[in-house]
């Protein structure tokens, strides 16, 4: 579960103040808004990579606030993926738990098993150059999934995306939320994805969270 | 190309074209039987990867560190702290002019400021301390840094870091922090997101940043004619070759020298355009 408790952000002449947010464990949250509202410094102030200016973040009851992203186990997709330009995919994917000081059989397992699950076996040994979209967005899924995070924050994962493409990602996002049985939160402007995906829906409009 | 870049082209190929019609092929190998010569060939190639190696030591962390804490960084981070960061904002600027100095001071003047600093109290100390070194390593010839093989080194080092400095710097700054930010989310420490996110991606700049420190080396001469001075069989250069010919009247013997020095320039130009063009593009590549 993840809870925002009175959330400010400041970002030079942009803030966010107070924001509220629940997301059940287990839930997909889908966060709406219009473009420019904020979404994502929400999402890199969840995943710890932007500075807070008060209240706290909450996940499964635990305070994160003042962790550091490295200790938060979440788990994040940005909206231009960020593939690492010099690992192949099998290595994207096992970097979180190399860094975890985890063994290499096990690692080669959740390989497999997220290869498996996201369809990209055929693609392990590539490097990122060269990938279509919709494989970079499955690529980073796994590489945010790899370490089985407490949360996973994607970042807009359908919007650069054809029709057909967008489809199908959107159908792996339900699989892969119902067999990894990650809580979600999933930002998006788009609002037959959010009915689509969501279990649970908020939007974010003039720096406030309202029940969509 | 602009006009003006045709004419400066020209201007490079005439010089050279005019050093090899100047020199003969007699004149090289005259100038390669020289045992003087060679000497100080093989002294050039070895205290030049060496200052390029140093270079590099210093340039990579502190180009990272650099180009991390950069402007926005530092306005974003003490954003509500003014005092602070204004202090931040001074001192950043104050490092970036330092690490200038080298490459904007004249290169005598780098010589003379070295040459200066190690006839200070630490600078002795330093300077006995390396002479104890050298003896203890079994090279009890190398009696200390001024006017030793180490001051080569060191004339070469102090102004080539400069260069590679800037160019690790620009190269971080070019590849952004977002792929580091994504490895944090994934578990790294900051350690293993600059070695293995950052610093993979950087192999081209490091490179450049390489070469350059390398070739600057190679074409430094006021700091080595000040401070590690001109002595043949010793601290004898191939830029001291070509002084030292020059000084005694022997011009086809300082030409020869020079295209000792162009071709290996050259040489190494082209090893660098291979390495940074050629091989897996894909591994560099911007996703």
């Amino acid at each position: 579960m993840i809870t925002l408790d009175r959330l400010t952000i400041h970002q030079g002449d942009f803030s966010l103040a107070n924001i509220s947010l629940t997301v059940p464990s287990g839930e997909y949250g889908i966060l709406m808004g219009p473009t420019g509202c904020g979404k994502t410094t929400l999402l890199e102030a969840i995943c710890g990579l932007r500075r807070i200016s008060s209240g706290a973040i909450l996940l499964d009851d635990q305070d994160v606030t003042g962790l550091a992203p490295s200790a938060r186990q979440i788990g994040y997709v940005p909206q231009d993926v960020v593939l690492f330009p010099t690992m192949r995919v099998d290595q994207q994917i096992e970097f979180g738990l190399e860094v975890r000081k985890i063994n290499s059989q096990t690692r080669s397992q959740r390989v497999q098993e997220l290869a498996d699950l996201l369809d990209i076996k055929a693609i392990l040994r590539r490097y990122p150059h060269g990938l279509s979209g919709g494989e970079k967005q499955r690529v980073a899924l796994a590489r945010a999934l790899s370490f089985r995070p407490r949360l996973l924050c994607l970042d807009e994962p359908l919007s650069a995306l054809d029709d057909t493409t967008r489809n199908k990602l959107a159908e792996l996002l339900r699989t892969v939320h119902q067999k990894e049985r990650v809580t979600v939160l999933h930002i998006t402007h788009n609002t037959a994805e959010a009915q689509e995906l969501g279990t649970v829906h908020c939007r974010l409009e003039n720096g406030e969270i309202v029940a969509a | 190309m602009s006009g003006f870049g045709l004419v400066y082209l020209f201007l490079i190929v005439a010089m050279v074209a005019a050093d090899f019609r100047f020199a003969t092929w007699e004149d090289l190998r005259v100038s390669l039987a020289d045992e003087r010569v060679r000497f100080s060939v093989w002294l050039s190639l070895i205290t030049c990867t060496i200052s390029a190696i140093l270079s590099m030591w210093v340039a990579v962390p502190t180009g990272y560190v650099l180009a991390r804490l950069g402007r926005d960084t530092i306005v974003q981070r003490f954003e509500r702290r003014p005092f602070i960061r204004r202090v931040a904002l001074t001192f950043r600027y104050l490092i970036d002019t330092l690490l200038d100095i080298p490459i904007v001071l004249p290169p005598l003047v780098v010589g003379i400021s070295l040459l200066v600093l190690f006839q200070t109290p630490a600078g002795r100390w330093l300077d006995h301390s390396t002479r104890d070194f050298f003896s203890w390593l079994g090279f009890p010839g190398i009696r200390g840094i001024t006017y030793e093989v180490p001051a080569v080194i060191l004339g070469q080092f102090t102004v080539a870091a400069a260069f590679a400095v800037r160019t690790m710097r620009d190269t971080f700054e070019q590849i952004g922090d977002r792929p580091e930010r994504v490895a944090f989310t994934l578990g790294a420490s900051r350690f293993q997101a600059f070695s293995r996110v950052a610093l993979p991606q950087a192999w081209r700049g490091g490179v450049a940043a390489f070469t350059l420190a390398w070739a600057r080396s190679l074409g430094e001469f006021g700091p080595i004619l000040i401070f590690a001075g001109t002595a043949r069989m010793k601290t004898e250069v191939l830029s001291t070759t070509v002084y030292l010919n020059f000084q005694f009247g022997n011009l086809r013997g300082a030409v020869a020298a020079s295209l000792i020095l162009v071709t290996v320039a050259i040489l190494v130009l082209i090893l660098t355009r291979l390495v940074t063009l050629g091989g897996n593009l894909e591994r560099g590549a911007v996703v």
